[in-house]
């Protein structure tokens, strides 16, 4: 595949725009030596080069995606086109505040339902992303414990099993992480947890269903110990698709929470952004969100704001997606969807786990977690080697070594739009690589086959690291 | 009721019974009795697609959508070629993930490392990442990058965007790193002040080109100031002016960023943007988040890879420099496909466009009575006294016509690009003309 | 596996090799095998501190960071830079590549000898 700068021939180009039609004017300031070395080419060929790479890229749209903890659910085409409506593209963020009447009332809309779906007050919307969602979290618990002069609380205490971002994100807040066991079955570990707490606690961070894919039944219990601490619980939503309408980690006890938009909410990832990352908190937490929200059709800053986490009010367009489909579903959809996610996700573990050793043989949620440890031991073949032999079989590898408490993980999380039809192949497909990989061990290592390329070089990559294209010139 | 599950009551049934759950409740058998819901949520009722298409139409429809727009202050209203979205409405760059899987995710990898040498072109720097969320976040990033134990204060000019400064004051409460303002004089950043709060313990000092006034800083001066005293110098630079302007490289400095929202991307009411972050080759390690690099496969073949993965969080955890795990790719393939659509020569027109309509537009301003606030150079931006702002701006908009930002009652930061036009800006001035009642007649 | 009678050797996989007043300090073969391919090193600068028992930098391969500990408490008085654009040779040829050496020493951790070592090892693996 060539680049695009690999296509490029000088003087070629598409005019987009008119003549100038005012004096010129160039500024007297230094200016740059040379030009920009950009690709120069016809439309016909921009427009090849996309669908060349488009050609070489797996979407949802191309087939199953059971990348755990990822929630690849379909995305509503409605989605899309909503937030492509000219009266939402083509708004400037500092429009006065009676022209954007109809924006307001996204926010406003979406704030709502999301604090309702999650058992919150209030919510920012600014963050971008799931981390940047964390990060604000973590600093309304950081601005709580000031407010209150209680600055001994400086530690966040987060289990083993948790998404890496977890432990980044109360580094960024300025909190000293405390990573606590979890015990055999999976869950919190109340013991550890009992004794981690203390006057030090500035909080908790935890994921439920955890990151194993298993709801703690210890929930409550975990809350009240944080609680009686004098700590505050945080619940990373990056698993909301398995409960939402089902239950509400507001009553579970959490003070705050962020969602992934593009997890649970359907908006598209787009290879790896924008996302949308909410964060919600109990009305003690509202007055330092950051950000303004829509209030009764006016943009307001909470009293005691921490400031800005990002600029204007967030990735608008996504949040006008999440709100499209939280139409469409309703009050009686959102709990169909995640039970739907978590029978699917149960389904494929029941017909996976006779060849599939799973590491917490329990009931899951939406998704569950397979350790390959015993294979590896046998045979040699790795966690790796069966993701890389399921892409020639057509479908995305579900994500591997995650968590990393699982040794040869691979977490498999099918979502609830696919179809019992797309289970039972996959399923097949699943087992028929296994049986391949104890049939012939030695074969394993060359998979995929069948791909555009081959598995790549990561070591060469990262040891002499060439991140652009290198010009001849 | 539009719910995207599409298994029948009886197939579910058949699967609760396949698995062994006498039904959804036995399911969720680990929610504790106190939690399960038992009543429906207070949501409304789901509706069909066009039910719901009517009801997002109609909030679209409570918005106005300005006919002319002379407003920027970090959000620009460009032209947008048809092609750009076009190839990123492409499905497979829509719904794919955050490429883990390099195998069967070339198409996305490769437009990451395009970008990323977009980037590296326009700014004059060696390393670029994948983007970040935003111009501020970029900003506040780049003010992490550069500090450690031993150098912990952050400087940022008075002329920096108000929104990139909150943004850096808010990372910095996190991290319990102090930020200090450097003061401004005629809306430019004093040197004399910048050299006078330059401590051993300053890490880097942040300066905005063009400006937030959108003046041209003269940035030879402050580079020396910075850079004697061994700290970092951070520029964030509005990506299309650097067709033409003196480049971050150019200029010495270690870290650019940016808000690269004009290359291709829509208002939208101020997002999704894109951030973007470049950095001297020294540097490169210490950036944030993604970074595509180039390799080969098991037969030889070119191929792409997120690589320099261990400075992030799902290895480093705590000590991670960043916790940045999704960013903006699909804006990033976005400015890519307008920049190879547009090309350098079409970029080199929207900068030249953009600065001489602006300029065009001051002089017509200054003949109406608003005079320049301050007698700086300035490239597409630029502030103007007012006698009442709020009675222009009204005005205007009584004539669709969105005015510049007002910073106070008597000052307008204005802003023109290539999408406004001379007849345009004359019936702007016209319309100001009669307001402020200065040569109404001509 | 390797073990170099002329080294001393940590409980978390660093080899010391003294120098008059001063020692060189690397990571062991068994550390490099476990780790995989190395593709960076993140070192200390010239002059800074490294505590006996306390991590003065980390080695990367592509998927895992792993801490390295200091074996003495002393001052840094060179860091092998080279590594950074050959990171290899930590693992083709690791008692030869020294990361720092450190000078001023003042504490030492426990050091096993090469045939403790080697056991330590054994029983480890």
């Amino acid at each position: 595949m060539k680049l695009v700068f690999e296509r490029s021939r000088a003087g070629r180009g598409t005019a987009y725009f008119p003549p100038l039609d005012v004096p010129a004017w160039t500024p007297e300031t230094p200016l740059r030596e040379q030009p920009p070395r950009l690709a120069e080419l016809p439309e016909t060929e921009v427009d090849r080069h996309y669908t060349e790479l488009a050609k070489q890229t797996y979407g949802v749209n191309d087939g199953f995606y059971p990348l755990g903890s990822c929630t690849m659910k379909y995305n509503p085409k409605i989605n899309e086109d909503m937030a492509a409506l000219p009266g939402f593209t083509g708004l400037h963020p500092l429009q006065p505040e009676h022209t954007v009447q109809g924006a307001l009332k996204v926010l406003a809309d979406t704030e709502k339902y999301l604090c309702e779906i999650t058992g919150m007050d209030a919510m920012t919307l600014q963050p971008a992303a799931g981390a940047h969602g964390e990060f604000t979290g973590l600093l309304l618990i950081k601005a709580y414990h000031k407010s209150r002069g209680d600055e001994m609380r400086t530690k966040i205490i987060v289990p083993d099993s948790a998404h890496g971002t977890n432990p980044a994100s109360a580094s960024m807040a300025g909190f000293e992480v405390i990573s606590i066991d979890s015990d055999e079955r999976g869950f919190v570990n109340l013991e550890e947890l009992k004794k981690a707490v203390g006057p030090d606690t500035a909080g908790l961070m935890l994921t439920n269903p955890n990151t194993v894919g298993l709801f703690d039944p210890q929930i409550l219990e975990i809350t009240r110990i944080v609680h009686e601490a004098g700590g505050l619980c945080y619940y990373d939503g990056a698993n909301l698709n398995a409960v939402m309408g089902i239950a509400r980690p507001g009553d579970m006890g959490f003070d705050v929470v962020h969602l992934n938009l593009h997890k649970t909410f359907s908006t598209p990832h787009g290879g790896g952004g924008p996302g949308s990352g909410p964060s919600g908190c109990k009305a003690f937490l509202a007055q330092f969100l950051p950000g303004v929200r829509a209030v009764d059709g006016t943009l307001t800053r909470a009293e005691h704001s921490i400031g800005d986490v990002r600029s204007f009010y967030g990735n608008f367009l996504v949040v006008v997606k999440a709100l499209t489909y939280i139409l469409s579903i309703g009050a009686s959809g959102v709990p169909k969807t995640a039970a739907n996610a978590v029978l699917n996700a149960n389904y494929m573990k029941e017909k996976l786990k006779d060849l599939y050793p799973m590491a917490f043989d329990h009931v899951c949620m939406h998704e569950f977690v397979m350790s390959l440890e015993q294979m590896k031991k046998d045979t040699g073949v790795t966690a790796m080697d069966i993701a890389k032999a399921l892409l020639d079989g057509g479908i995305h590898p579900p994500t591997m070594y995650f968590p990393l408490i699982v040794h040869e993980a691979l977490m498999v999380e099918p979502t609830e739009t696919e179809t019992k039809e797309t289970l039972d192949e996959v399923i097949d497909l699943f087992r028929k690589v296994y049986e391949e990989a104890i049939a012939h061990p030695e074969t394993m290592a060359e998979k995929p086959e069948h791909t555009p390329i081959r598995r790549p070089d990561e070591v060469q990559a990262a040891r002499n690291p060439i991140i652009r294209y290198a010009f001849e010139d | 009721m539009a719910v995207y599950v599409p298994n029948t009551e009886q197939e579910q049934q058949a699967m609760l019974k396949a698995c062994g759950f006498a039904d959804v409740r036995d399911m969720y058998r680990d929610v504790p009795d106190s939690v399960y819901l038992t009543e429906p949520l207070d949501l409304p009722e789901g509706q069909s697609e066009l039910a719901v298409r009517r009801k997002i139409e109609a909030m679209a429809a409570e918005n106005h959508v300005f006919r002319h727009i002379f407003r920027g202050a970090g959000a620009y209203n460009h032209y947008i070629p048809s092609i750009v979205h076009t190839v990123t409405d492409k499905e497979e760059f829509k719904t794919a993930y955050t490429p883990y899987q390099a195998e069967i995710s070339q198409g996305v990898l490769q437009s990451i490392f395009e970008y990323q040498t977009n980037i590296c072109e326009l700014t004059g720097l060696d390393a670029s990442n994948a983007s970040v969320y935003d111009g501020a976040v970029a900003a506040a990033e780049a003010c992490e990058m550069c500090h450690d134990r031993k150098r912990s204060r952050i400087l940022v000019s008075g002329t920096v965007d108000p929104h990139i400064l909150s943004v850096v004051r808010t990372y910095s409460f996190g991290r319990n790193v102090e930020v200090v303002e450097v003061p401004v004089r005629d809306g430019a950043t004093d040197p004399e002040a910048l050299k006078a709060l330059m401590t051993p313990d300053t890490a880097c000092f942040l300066v905005q080109q063009p400006n937030y006034y959108g003046i041209l800083e003269a940035i030879e001066p402050l580079e020396q100031i910075v850079h004697e005293a061994k700290a970092k110098l951070i520029m964030s630079c509005n990506p299309m002016t650097l067709a033409v302007l003196k480049t971050p490289g150019e200029y010495g400095a270690d870290v650019a960023v940016g808000e690269a929202q004009p290359l291709g991307l829509p208002l939208s009411f101020g997002g999704p943007y894109i951030g973007y972050m470049a950095s001297t080759a020294k540097m490169m390690r210490s950036l944030p988040g993604r970074i595509v690099g180039q390799t080969v496969d098991h037969e030889g073949n070119r191929a792409f890879v997120l690589t320099l993965q261990a400075r992030e969080q799902h290895i480093r955890r705590e000590k991670a420099s960043s916790n940045i795990c999704s960013n903006e790719a699909l804006c990033a393939m976005q400015t890519a496909v307008y920049l190879a659509a547009v090309g350098p020569q079409g970029l080199k027109t929207v900068a030249e466009q953009c600065a001489a309509k602006a300029h065009y537009l001051q002089k017509q301003l200054e003949e109406a009575g608003l005079k320049l606030a301050y007698d700086q150079p300035f490239f597409h931006e630029f502030v103007t006294e007012v006698p009442d702002a709020e009675q222009i701006l009204k005005a205007l908009e009584e004539k669709d016509i969105l005015g510049g930002l007002p910073l106070d009652d008597h000052h307008l930061l204005w802003c023109a690009t290539e999408m406004n036009t001379k007849e345009e800006i004359d019936e702007t001035v016209q319309i100001i003309r009669s307001v402020v009642g200065k040569g109404a007649e001509a | 596996m390797n073990f170099p009678k002329d080294l001393q050797y940590t409980r978390t996989h660093e080899w010391i090799r003294y120098e008059g007043e001063s020692a060189y300090i690397g990571i062991t073969d068994y550390a490099q095998d476990q780790l995989g391919d190395l593709v960076f090193v993140n070192l200390p600068e010239v002059g800074d501190e490294v505590m006996a028992g306390e991590p003065f930098g980390d080695v990367e391969s592509v998927k895992a960071v792993s801490d390295i500990n200091a074996p003495v408490t002393g001052v840094v008085e060179e860091a092998n830079e080279a590594l950074a654009d050959t990171p290899e040779a930590m693992n083709e040829d690791p008692y030869e590549a020294w990361l720092i050496k450190v000078g001023e020493i003042s504490a030492t951790v426990d050091l096993m000898d090469a045939e403790a070592y080697e056991a330590f090892v054994a029983e480890e693996g």
